[in-house]
């Protein structure tokens, strides 16, 4: 059923918090996963790019901030259920292709 | 003797190796990245550039193309295999060599003559060198900061594998100034400098990097007998 | 939405309101377009006309004086493509043809340096392989504000490193260029690129659509709405369905160099396979401009269904389809036997290649968009544009400034205070060394490069059995033109002629990029005119034709023009590249000799400029026949072996060639001046060089320099830690390095 419908349906007949906690669950058992991937490189690695912003930013005014560390955001739009399955195989991508285990770790997370 | 040079989407010093592997007296051969094929050629070289365009990492790509899964198994047996820059980076990220290339320190891509000294005059690509000897090659590059940690460098250094060192301060940054280093059997070796715009006082600072590509085509000629 | 504007609509709603101001369309231009159609046209239309007739792709008001440029019979018959053409043709022997072009990317690298320089590039680059050549080499004439501007440190590194990370990454080497500074650039930088090419005679390839039922493709990276600014108009146009269409468009163009390579290796295997009857870039207004220009040159018409255009983004309508300045894109047409093949080495190559239409025999140009007709024009109308005849006038304080010379100025009267002005000279930003910003080029890539900045002039070896090559330079001097633009473009002209010379090749066609302000400003139009009367008189007295090039106006803040500055590009052909000479002074005891004749001329100068902020007088005097015997000179004394070294003189005069000569030798001099010891120095007397000969060569030397009437004054001999001149003063090489290396660091770093 579109979900536009159900909620609908579950607004109208008031039955708030049962029927929206159905409609969560089959939400997130929808077709398509989102999964975000963060890449930084690891912290004995010298990070030049995040010493020259942190440079730029204290010429900015902004001489509270001590320490800059720059990484990588993906954002990776999964087919299928999330769950165990999903973040298995994208932590597989991660240690394959996304991170370079020799310099970089990653952490991830489905997104809601 | 034949040499192939591997020819990625966005190889740049793919025809300068091949000149510089013709001037050295061997046959240059094509290897394209999606043949599974290494055409029975006797070395290969990963030629510097920009493959896919340094998308994600410089390499991380390309280490992934067909002709890596015939290289990599012919490298770890014995098949002399020379990475200049973005072939340096690819053999990191294949673990052919270990460590990783970063971003320059200065933070800009730098071309520049830099004077290097060969530690190991004794991989099949520099033993027609002395050890010690010094050589005027260029750099250019953004992304050639040699880097791994301190057990890695160690190792290398004990193991007399790095094979050429910046003569003076790394412009890039690399730790211990190492520009080129090579695997534990001595046949792959990886550099960032550029020894194929090196090989005429014509059009380079000197004819210094000819060596890396007369060796190799000696150390066969030698071996063949 | 315009998809619903078709010409069937737009027929029966003549009196519909259109937005054409807004798209940069005059009342006349808009009625124009009406007389044409016979009708309003459809937004689509309207799109397609405001872009081809705006300034930048219409040249509707620089037209009347460029036509000047177009080359006599004799300056013609090395061409083989001339002006009209994507980029000027030559012929350098042994079946060998170049193509070359400058072009501007000035106002997108003021928004967005990084990326406005780097798409630049870009453009340039597809200018040269839409004519069938092989990209071998860029340059780079840069002009900024002051350096130690705030905004200069905004814009200078973000131009550098766009150009940097377009050029490196398509494998260009960049071998030369300009740097030059000056308040008049602040709120106008002026990034102009030059790319060259090379190619087999049976290469060349034209911008023509012939042969009816012959398919047209779009190739490379998918159509987006980069820079796209005006078409958000049309969505507010009455016939709008566009409820809520966001109105938020990115108007920066953004460059995939990768993407680029790809485009270069694909169409090259194209062209050596056959498989092309006709080919166009996409550059400024997108697929309005490719399938116009493509239509018009060829004796048919075209129809193109924009439904077929690959996009990046599903939500763009037609007229956004049109304008869209998506980066790495081209046009061919193909014969229906090719098609296969064309597509299979697209596909090797990873390039996404789509028919959107085909050749028709009813010349007239039209586009469908979901069923309906939405563009029907007769192509050669849009691609040719309005042409007009501004309003002239001498600037009304040129009389003033002419009088108010350099003369009055105080002048270093001993030793220590010339010493003194040599090295505040040298230390200047615009005549420092720019190894800060030219060691972020790849100058080695593809294994050619002979002779790269700072040398005078790039020197590309092409073919490797004969060593024939090519060199090229590029010149301009906006004080010079500021102070008389026919002189002034005259003397930009000699400098990269002069410059091409030094390395010993022969000059042998010329490329420009105009830049100017506006052109409603009847003093900018004369300055414009004189500058390309200028050119035209320079080319045809020194025999070398104009091939093409590109005129850029409304560099202008306000009322504040930029200083006129027209931009020179001058190739050569060298029969033998190893007999090269460069700048620096590499032998030791090698005679030093100043050719040519030294006159007391400061106006314009950078003495005046950089000493006392003046600027006012006459440039220094223009004589082409000199400077045709010096560089007829130099190439026979380099062609023998009779030059240790050659590097011409303008900025700053000899002081400044000194300087040069023994820091790029890294080896001093023991000299004599002639005459006044300032006038000497620092005067900017054209058609000059400085030379150091190969020993026991100086007999030879002279007696070529007297058979070719060039004065050769006798300075004295390289050798020695030092810049010696002879009772006036000496500077250690060391004390030279230092002022010289540290002025663009310092700045920018």
């Amino acid at each position: 059923m579109p979900w536009q419908l159900y909620a609908s349906w579950a607004l109208a007949t008031r039955l708030d918090a049962l029927y929206l906690t159905i409609y969560a669950l089959f939400a997130l058992g929808g077709y398509v996963t989102r999964v975000i991937v963060e890449v930084m490189l690891k912290p004995e690695i010298h990070d030049p790019q995040g010493e020259a912003v942190l440079s730029a930013s204290h010429r900015l005014g902004f001489g509270n901030v001590t320490e800059v560390r720059q990484g990588k955001r993906f954002e990776l739009e999964i087919d299928g259920p999330a769950g165990g399955e999903a973040l298995a195989a994208v932590e597989e991508l991660a240690r394959e292709l996304l991170a370079n285990p020799v310099i970089e770790e990653f952490t991830l997370r489905a997104a809601e | 003797m034949q040499i192939g040079v591997v020819t990625f989407p966005g190889s740049l010093d793919d025809a300068d190796a091949a000149r510089a592997v013709r001037y050295a007296g061997a046959e240059p051969v094509s290897l394209w990245h999606a043949d599974r094929d290494l055409r029975g050629v006797d070395a290969v070289i990963l030629p510097g550039g920009f493959s896919y365009g340094d998308y994600l990492r410089c390499g991380a790509i390309a280490r992934f193309s067909p002709v890596m899964a015939e290289l990599v198994p012919a490298a770890r047996a014995g098949l002399p295999v020379l990475g200049i820059c973005n072939g340096f980076q690819i053999l990191c990220e294949a673990h052919l060599l270990p460590g990783a290339l970063t971003r320059n320190a200065g933070l800009r891509f730098i071309t520049r003559d830099v004077r290097l000294k060969v530690d190991n005059a004794k991989t099949p690509w520099t033993a027609g060198y002395v050890s010690g000897q010094q050589l005027l090659v260029p750099l250019k590059s953004g992304e050639g900061a040699f880097a791994a940690d301190e057990a890695t460098l160690d190792a290398l250094e004990a193991g007399g594998r790095v094979v050429v060192r910046y003569d003076s301060d790394a412009p890039n940054g690399s730790a211990r100034g190492i520009a080129g280093i090579c695997s534990e059997a001595g046949t792959v070796v990886g550099l960032m400098p550029h020894p194929e715009h090196a090989i005429d006082a014509l059009t380079g600072p000197s004819a210094d990097g000819l060596g890396f590509f007369a060796s190799v085509v000696r150390e066969f000629a030698g071996a063949a007998r | 939405m315009s998809d619903k504007d078709t010409v069937e609509v737009a027929a029966d709603t003549p009196e519909l309101s259109q937005p054409f101001a807004a798209l940069g369309l005059t009342p006349d231009e808009y009625e124009k377009i009406r007389q044409i159609l016979g009708r309003r046209p459809t937004a689509a239309e309207l799109a397609l006309y405001s872009v081809m007739w705006s300034e930048h792709c219409s040249y509707k008001s620089s037209k009347v004086h460029v036509r000047k440029l177009a080359p006599n019979e004799q300056q013609s018959t090395a061409l083989l493509a001339g002006i009209g053409s994507n980029a000027g043709v030559v012929d350098i022997g042994q079946g060998y043809a170049v193509t070359f072009k400058i072009e501007s990317h000035n106002h997108p690298s003021f928004v967005e340096p990084h990326q406005g320089a780097a798409t630049g590039v870009g453009g340039i680059v597809r200018d040269i392989l839409a004519m069938g050549a092989r990209p071998v080499g860029v340059m780079d004439a840069l002009r900024f504000g002051p350096a130690d501007a705030h905004d200069t440190a905004r814009v200078l590194p973000g131009v550098v490193s766009g150009i940097s990370f377009y050029g490196n990454c398509l494998g260009l080497p960049n071998i030369g260029g300009e740097l030059a500074f000056d308040a008049c650039y602040s709120g106008n930088p002026l990034v102009n690129a030059l790319c060259v090419g090379v190619m087999r005679h049976a290469d060349l390839k034209s911008a023509v659509a012939t042969g009816p039922g012959n398919k047209v493709i779009l190739f490379g990276s998918r159509t987006g709405p980069d820079g796209v600014g005006g078409a958000s108009v049309l969505a507010s146009a009455t016939f709008s369905g566009a409820e809520g269409k966001a109105a938020k468009r990115p108007s920066v163009q953004v460059g995939d160099p990768f993407m680029e390579k790809l485009l270069v290796e694909c169409c090259l295997e194209l062209y050596a396979a056959g498989l092309i009857e006709g080919i166009q870039d996409l550059g400024a207004a997108g697929i309005a401009c490719a399938t116009t220009e493509l239509a018009a040159g060829g004796d048919g018409g075209m129809n193109v269904n924009l439904d077929d255009i690959p996009l990046r983004d599903p939500a763009l309508g037609p007229a956004e389809i049109l304008m869209s300045e998506s980066q790495e894109r081209m046009m061919a047409v193909v014969s229906p036997a090719n098609m296969a093949t064309f597509f299979q080495v697209c596909a090797k190559w990873d390039v996404e290649a789509t028919i959107i239409g085909e050749v028709t025999g009813d010349g007239t140009l039209t586009m469908t968009w979901r069923g309906g007709t939405v563009v029907r024009i007769p192509p050669r109308t849009a691609a040719d544009g309005p042409v007009y005849n501004r309003p002239m006038s001498r600037p009304a304080d040129l009389d003033t400034l002419q009088a108010a010379g350099p003369d009055g100025l105080e002048r270093p009267k001993d030793g220590p205070a010339l010493r003194e002005t040599l090295l505040t000279l040298l230390g200047a930003p615009e005549l420092a060394d720019k190894s800060w910003v030219t060691a972020q080029y790849d100058r080695y890539v593809r294994g050619n490069t002979v002779l790269a900045m700072p040398e005078d002039g790039g020197l590309l070896r092409v073919d490797e059995q004969s060593q024939l090559g090519i060199a090229l330079a590029t010149d301009g001097n906006g004080r010079y033109c500021r102070l008389d633009p026919y002189e002034g473009t005259q003397l930009a002209l000699s400098e990269a002629y002069r410059n091409v010379a030094m390395t010993g090749a022969r000059p042998m066609a010329v490329t420009n990029c105009l830049n100017f302000g506006a052109p409603e400003d009847p003093a900018v139009m004369w300055e414009l005119a004189e500058a390309v009367r200028g050119l035209a008189d320079g080319c045809a007295e020194l025999g070398i034709p104009v091939t093409g090039g590109n005129v850029s106006l409304y560099n202008q803040t306000g009322n504040n023009a930029i200083l006129p500055t027209p931009v020179i590009g001058v190739l050569g052909v060298h029969d033998d590249v190893r007999r090269r000479a460069g700048a620096g002074f590499t032998t030791e005891g090698a005679q030093v000799v100043l050719l040519g004749s030294t006159r007391d001329e400061l106006g314009g100068s950078s003495w005046a400029h950089v000493i006392h902020g003046h600027l006012g007088g006459h440039p220094p005097t223009v004589d082409l026949d000199a400077e045709r015997r010096l560089a007829s000179l130099v190439a026979a004394a380099a062609r023998n072996g009779l030059l240790a070294s050659a590097h011409d003189l303008s900025d700053g005069g000899l002081a400044i060639a000194l300087a040069e000569s023994c820091l790029r030798g890294a080896q001093g001099c023991r000299i004599t001046l002639p005459g006044d010891p300032f006038t000497a120095l620092f005067s900017e007397s054209s058609a000059r060089a400085l030379v150091s000969v190969t020993p026991g060569r100086e007999p030879e030397f002279a007696a070529l320099c007297a058979a070719n009437e060039t004065p050769a004054t006798v300075l004295g001999a390289t050798g020695g830690p030092t810049l010696a001149v002879a009772a006036t003063f000496e500077v250690p090489l060391a004390e030279l390095r230092q002022v010289w290396e540290r002025t663009l660091p310092a700045l920018f770093s």
